[in-house]
């Protein structure tokens, strides 16, 4: 035993390695298995509250109260509180509908494509970022299930269930499409993220002090103990449920197109758009995971964890995805010149400078010109910059969906046929609310769950190598 | 843990090591001295030991694929019962059997039963959720979900002899050895 002295002997293997590894790598160099877990769980095992959530906790929850306030007085009153009208019957209900659905997307893409990649700086952001699709999600389900006036009796018109009516919905329609594709990726996101969350719920119970903390977290943790072959099978298990979130998190949004798609109105009947939706569902995800990560790594000082390495990949994939998206909005006016059909070009022309052209232009600049900044790296290691320009894309997306939405519907084939759109107070307060809705949940989150999955970090400690036998 | 009683029932015996080298090592040499009831508790997966147990390859891939089979199958029989057989609705004067619009339910429910499959078979295979289980008797144990590695040979072991076993584990270099009860 003293002529090996294993702690020492694991801690100075690594040290030339990480002398030489750049500063932006996924973990900061000097951690242990047992750093990681304490700096981890004493977010949550601290007693009190710190002054700065509960502040936001507040706001959130106040801003969480006027949503609630809302869509009470929208059951009173019906639909025509909202903006909608005909010719413009969709308004901003599948506005944030579309936009929720889409910033989930990074969570998942996170999580599932990047653990096929093996990329290591997936861990620790997948954590949050799942959470944030589990609310984001809850958030976009807020509006297809409120627009219908009377949700109580919306479940037989979505749902395929023997009900009283003896009716069916119809399986031809891509709205039904969308019920099973969102309420399939919202049940297989929450038991993704459950799975992930087993070892790190056996750790909480392990470390909790108080009694009916740890009984709350062993409850949870479902008796997990480590042991090998457990393990064994929770790595098929993971690697299992990540192939098969993969083509999953492509096809909800790509359904969420054919809502648009499979219609006829001029700016949406075009085939660029399940490609396109996608792409600009990771890039407002990215931007999302950015607004999230740059406040909650500084304000729990996880700068060790979430490096810059972490933040620079983020801003790389918004950059991509920010191109393809930008591409989309190209084919979009050359086929509204190449495709010859006068309602095509007059919708893409009726965008540049018709009534809404003002949101069309905004559109461009936050999506498309704005993110070229991120080519350089000046701009990518700036942090507040950085902040900023994600909350520009997180703008720029909702824009481009009020843009796709709204300026068909109301410049379609007949003038006769022609309206404005404008969302009403209730609207804004609908939408602004489940902003609050959402962060009030991540506050929740933060301050029950391990905001970073502790045994995927003690994996890439680097103490966690196996050293061939006799290497000693 | 307050057995005042005569004698504890014996689960077995566990070395604690600090190291996930050290926890492979100890695993394979426990291995290839002939102890088969024998298992590992770590906190975070390691590959390594998969082959240093000899652990066999688990089910759980052919339970997803059949899930994700009967997904599918599951989905499309709802659509065409609903569409052609209890229901059927002229939709443009398409074939009531319109099978290219039921790819899409039908693709979500294959997804949709092969993870609850794959969730609900992981955790069943491991048989969870069980409160109780005796390694969670050892003092030490607590430390398995954050830093520590643990190797357990259990009674049940037919070479098991509680002198020569404690030697042998002693012989690994571990942190220390303590009885589990059971």
């Amino acid at each position: 035993m003293a002529d090996r002295q294993p702690p020492m002997d694991s801690h100075a293997a690594p040290a030339p390695a990480g002398a030489a590894r750049p500063p932006s790598d996924v973990l900061a160099p000097g951690h242990s298995f047992g750093s990681v877990t304490d700096k981890i769980t004493s977010a949550i095992l601290r007693p009190g509250f710190l002054p700065g959530w509960v502040f936001g906790f507040v706001i959130a929850f106040g801003v969480m109260s006027m949503f609630l306030f809302a869509v009470s007085y929208l059951l009173i009153k019906g639909t025509g509180i909202w903006g909608v009208n005909i010719p413009v019957g969709w308004g901003f209900a599948i506005v944030n509908f579309v936009w929720w659905i889409g910033i989930g997307h990074a969570g998942t893409l996170i999580s599932a494509i990047l653990l096929l990649f093996r990329q290591k700086w997936r861990m620790s952001i997948s954590r949050f970022a799942e959470a944030m699709t589990i609310f984001a999600v809850m958030c976009a389900a807020v509006f297809p299930v409120f627009h219908t006036g009377r949700p109580w009796l919306a479940a037989y018109w979505l749902f395929p269930y023997p009900n009283s009516m003896n009716i069916w919905p119809n399986f031809r329609s891509p709205l039904i499409w969308d019920v099973f594709a969102v309420s399939t990726y919202a049940t297989v996101s929450i038991l993704f993220w459950y799975v992930g969350l087993i070892p790190d719920l056996a750790t909480m119970r392990d470390r909790a002090r108080p009694l009916i903390v740890k009984r709350l977290y062993g409850i949870l943790a479902l008796g997990w103990r480590g042991s090998a072959k457990h393990w064994q099978r929770y790595e098929t298990a993971s690697l299992l449920l990540a192939g098969l979130a993969t083509p999953l998190v492509l096809s909800v949004h790509t359904v969420v197109s054919f809502d648009f798609a499979v219609g006829v109105v001029p700016g949406w009947h075009a085939t660029i758009f399940p490609p396109y939706f996608v792409a600009g569902a990771i890039y407002s995800g990215f931007a999302m995971v950015l607004t999230l990560a740059i406040p909650i790594r500084a304000y729990y000082g996880m700068e060790d964890f979430i490096t810059m390495r972490h933040i620079q990949n983020c801003a790389k994939v918004m950059l991509c995805t920010g191109l393809i998206v930008l591409y989309g909005y190209s084919v979009e006016a050359f086929m509204g010149w190449f495709s010859g059909d006068p309602y095509e070009g007059f919708m893409i022309w009726n965008r540049m400078t018709g009534n809404y052209w003002y949101m069309y232009w905004f559109l461009i600049f936050c999506n498309g010109v704005m993110p070229q900044a991120l080519w350089f790296k000046k701009v990518r290691t700036n942090i507040p910059l950085l902040f900023c320009i994600a909350l520009v894309v997180n703008v720029g997306m909702w824009l481009e969906r009020f843009v796709i939405v709204v300026t068909s519907l109301s410049r379609d084939f007949l003038p006769s046929a022609w309206g404005m759109y404008a969302g009403t107070m209730w609207d804004w307060m609908t939408y602004i609310g489940t902003l609050g809705l959402f962060t009030w949940l991540m506050f929740i989150f933060l301050r029950l769950l391990p905001m970073i999955s502790m045994f995927e970090m003690r994996t890439i400690v680097p103490s966690a190598k196996i050293k061939s036998e006799g290497g000693h | 843990m307050h057995h005042v009683d005569d004698t504890p029932k014996l689960y077995g015996l566990m070395a604690e090591f600090d190291s996930a080298t050290a926890i492979v090592s100890a695993a394979r040499k426990a291995r290839d001295a002939g102890y088969a009831k024998i298992d590992a508790y770590t906190p975070f997966p390691i590959h390594e030991l998969d082959s240093a147990l000899r652990l066999s390859r688990t089910k759980l891939p052919w339970l997803v694929f059949f899930g994700g089979i009967g997904g599918m199958l599951g989905g499309f029989a709802l659509e065409y019962w609903v569409s052609v057989i209890d229901y059927p609705l002229n939709i443009g004067g398409r074939p009531l059997a319109s099978w290219p619009n039921f790819v899409i339910p039908a693709y979500e429910t294959t997804i949709l039963c092969a993870s609850i499959t794959a969730v609900v078979g992981m955790i069943m295979l491991n048989g969870l959720p069980q409160p109780y289980h005796p390694v969670f008797n050892a003092p030490n144990f607590s430390n398995a979900s954050a830093d520590r590695f643990f190797l357990v040979v259990e009674t049940a072991d037919p070479k098991f002899d509680a002198a020569g076993t404690r030697q042998f584990l002693e012989g690994l270099h571990p942190l220390g050895v303590t009885d589990v009860a059971e």
